[in-house]
């Protein structure tokens, strides 16, 4: 264990050197990183000039929804710094025989494909993510409780692992396909179900997609449970949604896991 | 000698003719190497909407307007329909980054040396690109549309089918020769890819991509009597994503709809300008060494 985050520690600032090597490239990424955030929060203030809640009786006014989107911005920060650019590489290197370089290595294949790039100018939008959050929770009518900020940090990182095993698994897919180039697309367009409060997906279609994004792809779950134990009144019923959220991170991890060491199985080297 | 003037003219058209249809040949052939992750491309783009509309339908059950900016709630769902079909035309992924790179790792110099016009290959290529797309997406659109059609309002005169067809002509027209300039800033800057994603997010926010762009026209400029809107409007990305949509659902008729036409096409004039003209400027100042 200690080996692994000895080289996961070279790895993160190996990286950290080569971004601050182009440090006017870092500061551009920075920059574009935090534009399309501000982009979709002006969308956000745009929508409340027409509405005070987002969907009728659910709570997400404005200020509960901003400590939502705050949530996910730290979590997809986390994801996109630490695993996407790993994920992203992966999908070359199967095409081009690069990953035999990989395999021969003494140390976990998963580990190292997936933790050994990092793109630190990804954390800008969660460092505004964290100002966001304080600056709407502070605007709350009711504050959260003391075991609200205790669990919070917790489903979090619950979060984290259930986006990093999606991560893990559209990866591997590029094993089967050769290449995956729209890897990167469908991640944006999976996590878009997350960026939204559950309670929009209603009706006869939404109550069944609710129920598939919550119980068999529980991307749902990433960002409203943590969200929702700080920005809505902390009740008995919120303990439902931490059960769940610790249990699909615990299966997500352990499913992608299976599903890597598969696709793991049936690669063959792209390289002469 | 005229007429053998006129014959050699003719072969020569003919000859380029054949050149522009082996491009678009070859580019087909390579687009459909990776089947499985262009159909997998073009599957993801219909999962946005979804979130959309349940926004959209959670805001107006949150309010008690029956419309926002002068869209009804279906008028919206629909909206966001048919930019799908214009950004089908406009979007080209990786053009400007394709130039870019092409440019920094030398394969450009081939164009320079070889009788093929390089922006005339990258349009056949794009042309090659839309076409496999198309042929993939119609079943999914076809469905979705089906599916959606109650969102709909009637579907409008052959005059404004008419517009709406030659508006999204155009929008790839303009979106392909907007991308390719923008890619040619490969000849003065190393690395373009911020640049890329800054346009890209300019594009995204003000081609009304991400909502009606009359949904700014109470948004305050400091400007006395200027809306955000009216800024927009001064600006060609419109074209790429609103302006076909707009025009389908009747929010822009009449004499209006002529000359926003008209705009658009002047705006496809100016951007292949444009193009050529830092093609032209980046090659005289592009040198490459080795093999």
């Amino acid at each position: 264990m200690r080996r692994y985050l000895s080289v996961f520690l070279t790895f993160a600032r190996a990286c950290l050197v080569r971004d601050m090597t182009f440090r006017a490239n870092f500061i551009l990424e920075c920059v574009t990183s935090l534009g399309w955030m501000s982009m979709n929060l002006a969308f956000y203030l745009l929508v409340f000039t027409f509405t005070s809640e987002i969907g009728k009786g659910t709570g997400w006014t404005r200020e509960p929804y901003f400590a939502f989107v705050a949530t996910g911005l730290i979590i997809n920060s986390i994801v996109q710094a630490f695993f996407m650019p790993s994920a992203e590489e992966l999908t070359e290197m199967v095409r081009t025989g690069g990953l035999d370089a990989v395999l021969v290595q003494p140390l976990d294949a998963q580990f190292l494909l997936s933790m050994h790039r990092f793109d630190y100018s990804s954390l800008a939008n969660g460092a505004v993510g964290v100002g966001l959050l304080a600056w709407s929770v502070s605007r709350l009518e009711h504050a959260p409780p003391a075991i609200a900020w205790l669990l919070y940090p917790l489903l979090l990182a619950c979060g984290v692992a259930i986006l990093y095993g999606f991560v893990i698994m559209l990866a591997a897919a590029t094993i089967h396909m050769g290449r995956n180039q729209s890897l990167y697309d469908f991640w944006f367009y999976l996590t878009n179900f997350s960026r939204y409060p559950a309670e929009i997906y209603a009706g006869p279609w939404g109550g069944p997609l609710r129920a598939l994004c919550t119980f068999v792809i529980p991307i749902l779950l990433v960002v409203n449970v943590p969200a929702r134990v700080v920005a809505q009144p902390f009740t008995g019923e919120s303990w439902g949604g931490v059960a769940a959220i610790v249990i699909a991170a615990g299966a997500s991890l352990v499913v992608s896991r299976l599903v890597f060491q598969w696709s793991l199985a049936r690669y063959r080297s792209a390289s002469s | 000698m005229s007429g053998v003037a006129g014959g050699t003219r003719g072969g020569s058209a003919l000859r380029g003719l054949r050149t522009w249809w082996t491009m678009l040949v070859i580019c087909i052939e390579e687009r459909l190497v990776y089947r499985g992750d262009f159909a997998l491309g073009t599957l993801m783009r219909f999962l946005p909407i979804v979130t959309q509309i349940f926004l959209w339908t959670a805001v107006f059950s949150a309010t008690s307007r029956t419309d926002i900016a002068g869209y009804s709630r279906n008028d919206i769902v629909a909206y966001y329909l048919l930019t799908m079909v214009t950004r089908a035309f406009s979007s080209m992924p990786g053009l400007a980054g394709g130039i870019a790179r092409s440019i920094r790792d030398g394969s450009v110099k081939k164009f320079l040396v070889q009788p093929v016009d390089y922006v005339s290959f990258l349009l056949a290529a794009r042309v090659a690109h839309k076409l496999v797309y198309y042929a993939v997406a119609i079943a999914p659109f076809a469905l979705v549309f089906f599916l959606c059609r109650g969102y709909f309002p009637p579907p409008p005169d052959a005059a404004t089918f008419a517009a709406f067809v030659v508006s999204l002509l155009l929008s790839f027209l303009l979106g392909f020769f907007m991308e390719a300039a923008l890619g040619m800033i490969g000849f003065w800057f190393m690395e373009v890819s911020s640049i890329v994603f800054g346009y890209m997010l300019v594009q995204y926010l003000l081609s009304g991509h991400m909502f009606p762009i009359d949904l700014l026209a109470g948004v305050p400029t400091g400007l006395a009597g200027v809306s955000l809107a009216d800024v927009v409007r001064w600006l060609p990305f419109e074209y790429t994503a609103y302006f076909p949509a707009a025009v389908w659902l009747g929010k822009v008729r009449g004499e209006r709809l002529l000359w926003s036409l008209v705009i658009e096409a002047g705006w496809v004039v100016v951007m292949a300008l444009a193009c050529r003209a830092a093609w032209w400027r980046g090659t005289r100042r592009y040198s490459a060494f080795g093999g």
